[in-house]
This record gives C-alpha cells, structure tokens and sequence, in this order.
C-alpha cells in the first residue's frame, strides 16, 4: 500500500513539474481509439495570484494546442491486449498531437476504461489531541482508514475523500481549523487489476513519455459531462465507449461509486457482422450510417446495399432493410443498459436525491438511444458532450472525447486523493532512526 | 436504395517507426533545433576557416594582399601630401625646419607622424611654438611661431642669441650682426635673462655709457660701462640699488666722474673705486707724500 502511495506521490510530483514547464499530454487509451491531446498551461488561471477556489474548475487554465487521435490497436475492453500495436497507435497519436503543436511533450497523464474497476467506501477517524483539525490530522484520518482486503493482484487507482466529519458534524469539504475532538473521514477507493496498469505505464514508456497521472475513464468522463449542478445534487455519467460502458456517481462533486460493463459499440458491431455477415468495418460503417435503436415504418423500406466483393453474385446482391439493422443493434444496446441499470441498482443510485443520468462516449451518438434509456434506466436521461475546453478543435469535442477532455480538467485540477497529504509523522518507521543511530555508533 | 457508398478496406494503420518517433522528438527539442539549425552551419564554417587559413603560404599571401591593398590606398592621389608650406618664419628657420622635418615629400598622409614632426620641429631653439597639419590638396602646413632674441649672450660657446626668457634662440659670429641687441656675458647668465633686461631698462638713464651686463659668480650682475667703468650690484634688490646708483649720478654725476668701480653690493656703504691716475692726483691735492709718488 505503501509502495502505491509513493508511486501515486512521484506521478503527483511529475505532474506539478510538468505544469512548471507548461506542456502536459493527456491520453486516452480506449478500445476504439486513441486521443492524444498537448495541454498549454499559459492560461490566466494559471497566473491567478490569490490561493483558493478559481472561476472554473480548471479548465481557464490550460488551452489545448495540439489533439489527434488515431484508431486503437490492440485495445480489447479498455485494456492493453497486444502490447506492440497500441504501443505503436499510441506513438501515432503523440507523434501527431505533437506535430499539431509544434512542441514536445515528455509528461503524460492517461485514462483507460478496463481493469474492472471495483469502489469501496472505507472509512476512518482520529482523535483529535489539540482540538483543531489540521492538516496532518487530516492525514492521520486519512491513513487510519481500515482498508478492506481488495486482493493482492489489484492497485488502487483512486482514493479519494469525500466527506468528513467533526465529532457529529457530517459533510464537511475541507475540515481544517474546525475545531472538535474527533475527525473522521469517508474515503471513496476505486481499485483495478494490477496487470492492466502495469502494461499501460510500460506501453507508455516504451514511448519515452513518462506518466504523470493515472486516471479511470468512468471518472473522466463524468467530470468533463456532468455540469456543476448535477455534480453537486448526484447523477450518474454513463461512458458508451467502444469496448466497455463506463459508470461513475456522483454528488457533492465527488465520485462516490465507478464501475464498468465490459459491453460497447464494439459489440454492436460485432452483431451486426455476425447478424448480416457482413465484415466488421462494413458493419461500422453500417452502424454510424444508418444505426438506431427505434424503428419506424419509414425503416423497413429503406434498403442497405450490402454489396461486397466475393464473386458469389448472390452473396455480393445482398440488400438488407434499416428495420433490420435496427433490429439486430436495439437488443445489444438494450443488453447494455439493463447491465448499466443492474450496477446502478447495486450500487445504490434510487437513494440519491437527484437521479439524473448523463449519457455520453462514442455509443451515446446512436440516434434514438435517450429514448431507449429513458425506459429502461429512468425519466431523468439526458445526453451529454464534455465540457468546452479552450483551443479543442471542433472535430474532438464530440462525446466519444468525454474522457479525454475531462482528463485534461484531471490534470489541470486534481482533487484530493489521499496522496495529496503527506504520511502522518507518527507512521514513520522507527526502524530507519536506529539505524542512523547505530551507523553512528559504528562509524564514530 | 441505399447503399454503403465505399466498402473500406482494411488498410493497414499507418504508425511511426520507434527511431522515426525518436527522431521527431529530439528535432522538437528546442536545444536540438539550435544546435542543428545555428551552432553546425557555424561549426562548420569555423572548421571550414581553420582548415582554409591553417596553410602557412596561404595566410602568407592573404597578408602580401592586404599589404598591397593598403598600399594602394595608401599611395591613391587623394591621401598624397606633395607640398610643405611653412608659415611665420624667417628664411634660415623656414630653411632649418625643412632641413629637420624627417619626410621626404611626396609621402601619404597616412605614413606622416604629426605629433613626432611637431615635436621634431620644436626641438629647433628658434622654435616657440609650431602647428601642423595637413590641409586639403595634399599640403603640410607648418605654422611656426619664431622665438625673438631679445639679448645677446657671450658664453662659453661664443655668442648666442637668447629670447625674452633666456632660451637659446640661434648663434652669431660677430657682435656686429645684431648691434640692436644688448649684450650680457658670464656663466650663468642665460639663467637670469629677465633679471638682466629689467636691469638694462632701469639702466635707461645712462643707456649711452652702458656696454652690458657680466654675472659674477653665477650670483650678481656687474654694469659694464664705457670707459672701463663698472657698477657691482648686489645678489638682491639688484634694481633698486642701481636705480640709486642712477640718483646719485644724476645728482652728482658721478659716473662722470674718474672712477673705476661703484661698489654698491653692501647698500649700508656704498663704496667707490678711483681710478689710478685720479687717485695720484687726489693725493696730490691732499698733499699726501707716498713714496711711489716722488718717483717721478
């Protein structure tokens, strides 16, 4: 645990470096592409004088200078499958987002939606000794959160707190000074699967980039597609991507719950390939043509030419109806969101007070599909794209760039994780001052 | 009917070799870019001009070139100087400082060192001052200002012409060649030429009798007079004590007198010197019996 935390610390510790020297990368390894965006930290928020909350949540901070993004290779449900391929996707997509900004980047913070990501609410108190909560309590609070046992082949990915509470006072956002006897915090921990992590950091470093952050896409996604209010009241950001769906709760502007449905737009493709046999960059095309989830009568007379190049006169003839596209996409989409309801209901999204639902990510362009979701996820459904951010050119600001975007707000504007504060004082061990202190007795 | 306008073809994705990729990077290495765009053109040009200036005979002959070069620029007509024109002095001095000035003319102006000819030109005696310049068509323009002798010394080296300050101005042969100019004579007398000329115009009144001024002992003036008369003025207050010597002959006329020497170096006793002759005769009157006396 230890050994993460200071793995955490050193990317914290890059990251601020790289803000220093103004260009950060940000990427976003999916199973359907690659983004790469170059981050220019010149904005004025980066020159505000006064400490405290900015205007925005970051975002006036940066401008980004170069974005490209390229077809993954390699990538299967968000994680890293063949590791030279999206090594060399990725090099692609730095190599353009470079040459658009004319700059080298060497940091680069990276999300990525595999890894089945699993929350654990934990939780922790300290007595206070002088009253007052200060900054080190805070982190006694911290480390004295009972962890629960999340197996020895996983990372923690995120650790964030959510709320503290002095003695009986409950939903405090940052407790220092309050005074009181005892502190006590939540802390919401999203953990992976540790293989995943290790072959993105070294995909990564293959490309002489080094890390300087890690973050879940589900959570990307929803701070970039969630506006404040809906951060604030609790909503849950739904991430369609290609290779898994990715869910992130929220309220009072923390992540309380992320999971991920190893379902997406891939899937729907790959039925439409095997339901037409057709081959799979026909079925895409297929799918972002003429795909939906509602069909009309209008439908069934709209033919799709299904001609290919066989020989088979037959085979090459084929025409098939949009009701019939519609048919094959609408009980996969339908499979999905059942899946995304199940995890919602598991996790405990009908107690929240605001139930909102953001739909976003490449699938949520599907025409039809708010309807869709409406029945089965709920009234409150919406659509959502990420948050404009400066300099983003037009063609990257679509949904399917909701993760990469709110990574860029990730690493413009972290919030406290757990390795934001340092070790508490009274967990250093006792063990390296005895033997300082025998060095000395053998050497003097 | 629709249709799928263009079946794609899976083409294979287009991806950077791993030293492409390098590559790209370090060019965008803003270090790198300088060093390759600035610092290797000019390494190269700097090791191009030590290898083309490293051959002995090749600098041997960029040296000859631009000697030549200078030369010929040096030598153009334009920077030529061809006359010397001296101003303010007379035709042996005017001759002299021709003589001296170490150029030979025609000479470029750039080889002319004016501030070693002026000093040249003012090592002459009968030179106070001298400007020099070279003035448009190529003339050397030597303005002089002549020293002007104001009294004659008999030195150790024969007669020597001395201005108002007592500096040498030239040499004469005979007395006769400047009869205008009053003559002083003993060592050290060039010293105190001031002295001297304020004396000889004090000595106006009787500027007829007066043949010069002789230094004694490198401390006093004697008034040398005609009739082998001689007035022995003191170290100091010189003027005064003539200027009283002068009263009294006016009173008394006493240089008319047959005297040999008026003494007057101890202003409390003035003392004068007959003559031998006068002196024989004053006994004579006085009656005194010396033996020398009834010689005759």
């Amino acid at each position: 645990m230890s050994d993460l935390y200071q793995t955490q610390r050193a990317m914290r510790n890059k990251r601020q470096a790289a803000i220093q020297r103004g260009v950060i990368a940000v990427l976003d390894v999916g199973s359907a592409k690659i983004a790469c965006f170059v981050l220019r930290f010149d904005g004025p928020e980066r020159f505000r004088d006064a400490e405290g909350i900015g205007s925005m949540a970051g975002q006036s901070a940066f401008r980004v200078i170069g974005a490209a993004t390229t077809r993954s290779r390699g990538v299967r449900f968000g994680e890293i499958e063949t590791m030279h391929e999206t090594e060399r996707a990725i090099r692609t997509a730095v190599q353009a987002a470079q040459k658009m900004a004319n700059v080298r980047v060497d940091h680069v913070i990276a999300c990525f939606s595999g890894a089945k990501p699993r929350s654990y609410g934990v939780t922790g108190s300290v007595e206070l000794q002088d009253g007052q909560v200060s900054e080190n309590c805070v982190a006694r609070a911290l480390a004295s959160c009972d962890l629960p046992d999340y197996g020895g082949e996983r990372e923690v990915l995120h650790a964030q707190p959510v709320n503290f509470a002095v003695d009986h006072r409950s939903g405090l956002g940052d407790p220092r000074g309050q005074a009181g006897n005892a502190l006590s915090t939540d802390l919401h921990m999203l953990t992976v699967d540790r293989t995943p992590i290790e072959n993105l950091l070294y995909c990564i470093k293959r490309c002489d980039l080094d890390v300087a952050g890690i973050a879940s896409s589900a959570y990307a996604a929803g701070i970039s597609s969630l506006v404040e209010d809906e951060q604030e009241l609790g909503a849950a950001c739904i991430d369609l991507g290609g290779g898994s769906t990715g869910i992130s709760i929220f309220i009072k502007k923390h992540m309380i719950y992320a999971d991920t449905v190893r379902m997406g737009g891939d899937h729907v493709t790959s039925d439409i390939s095997q339901g037409l046999q057709v081959p799979m960059p026909t079925a895409e095309r297929i799918k972002t043509f003429y795909g939906g989830v509602v069909a009309t009568g209008m439908d069934d007379r709209e033919m799709i030419d299904l001609s290919s190049d066989t020989g088979d006169w037959e085979h090459d003839r084929r025409t098939v109806s949009r009701a019939e596209v519609i048919g094959v996409m609408r009980p996969r989409m339908e499979e999905i969101l059942e899946e995304v309801r199940v995890r919602l209901d598991a996790a405990g999204f009908e107690h929240l007070p605001s139930q909102r639902i953001v739909l976003t990510g490449g699938a949520s362009q599907l025409p039809g599909l708010d309807g869709l979701a409406t029945k089965i996820l709920g009234q409150q459904v919406r659509l959502g794209r990420p948050l404009r951010v400066q300099g983003l050119p037009q063609s990257v600001t679509g949904p399917s760039f909701a993760a990469a975007v709110g990574t860029c707000l990730f690493a413009a504007h972290p919030q406290d994780e757990w390795w934001d504060f340092d070790v508490p004082v009274d967990s250093y061990p006792a063990r390296s001052l005895k033997r300082a202190v025998k060095w000395f007795k053998d050497n003097w | 009917m629709r249709a799928v306008k263009r079946t794609p073809t899976l083409k294979r994705d287009p991806a950077p070799s791993k030293w492409a990729y390098r590559a790209e990077r370090l060019w965008l290495r803003p270090g790198f870019r300088r060093l390759v765009r600035t610092g290797a053109p000019l390494g190269l040009a700097v090791a191009a001009g030590i290898w083309y200036f490293g051959d002995d005979a090749r600098q041997q002959a960029i040296a000859d070139w631009m000697v030549e070069a200078r030369a010929s620029i040096e030598t153009r007509p334009e920077f030529m100087v061809k006359v010397m024109a001296v101003d303010g002095a007379s035709d042996i001095l005017d001759g002299h400082i021709r003589e001296v000035m170490p150029v030979d003319l025609p000479v470029s102006s750039f080889d002319l060192d004016l501030e070693a000819m002026r000093a040249q030109v003012e090592s002459l005696d009968a030179v106070e001052r001298v400007d020099l310049r070279v003035r448009a068509g190529g003339v050397l323009q030597v303005t002089v200002e002549e020293r002007v002798p104001a009294i004659i010394w008999r030195g150790p080296d024969g007669l020597e012409l001395l201005d108002d300050m007592g500096h040498r101005v030239a040499q004469i042969a005979v007395r006769s060649e400047r009869p205008d100019l009053p003559i002083i004579a003993g060592e050290g007398a060039n010293a105190a030429v001031p002295e001297a000329l304020a004396l000889l115009e004090a000595a106006e009144p009787i500027g007829g009798r007066v043949q010069g001024l002789v230094r004694i002992s490198e401390l006093r003036w004697d008034l040398v007079m005609d009739r082998d008369q001689r007035i022995m003025l003191p170290q100091n207050g010189a003027g005064p004590a003539l200027d009283r010597v002068i009263a009294l002959n006016e009173a008394q006329d006493l240089l008319a007198r047959d005297i040999a020497r008026v003494d007057i170096r101890n202003g409390d006793r003035p003392t004068v010197r007959l003559t031998e002759g006068a002196l024989d005769d004053m006994r004579i009157l006085k009656g005194i019996e010396i033996k020398g006396n009834t010689d005759e």
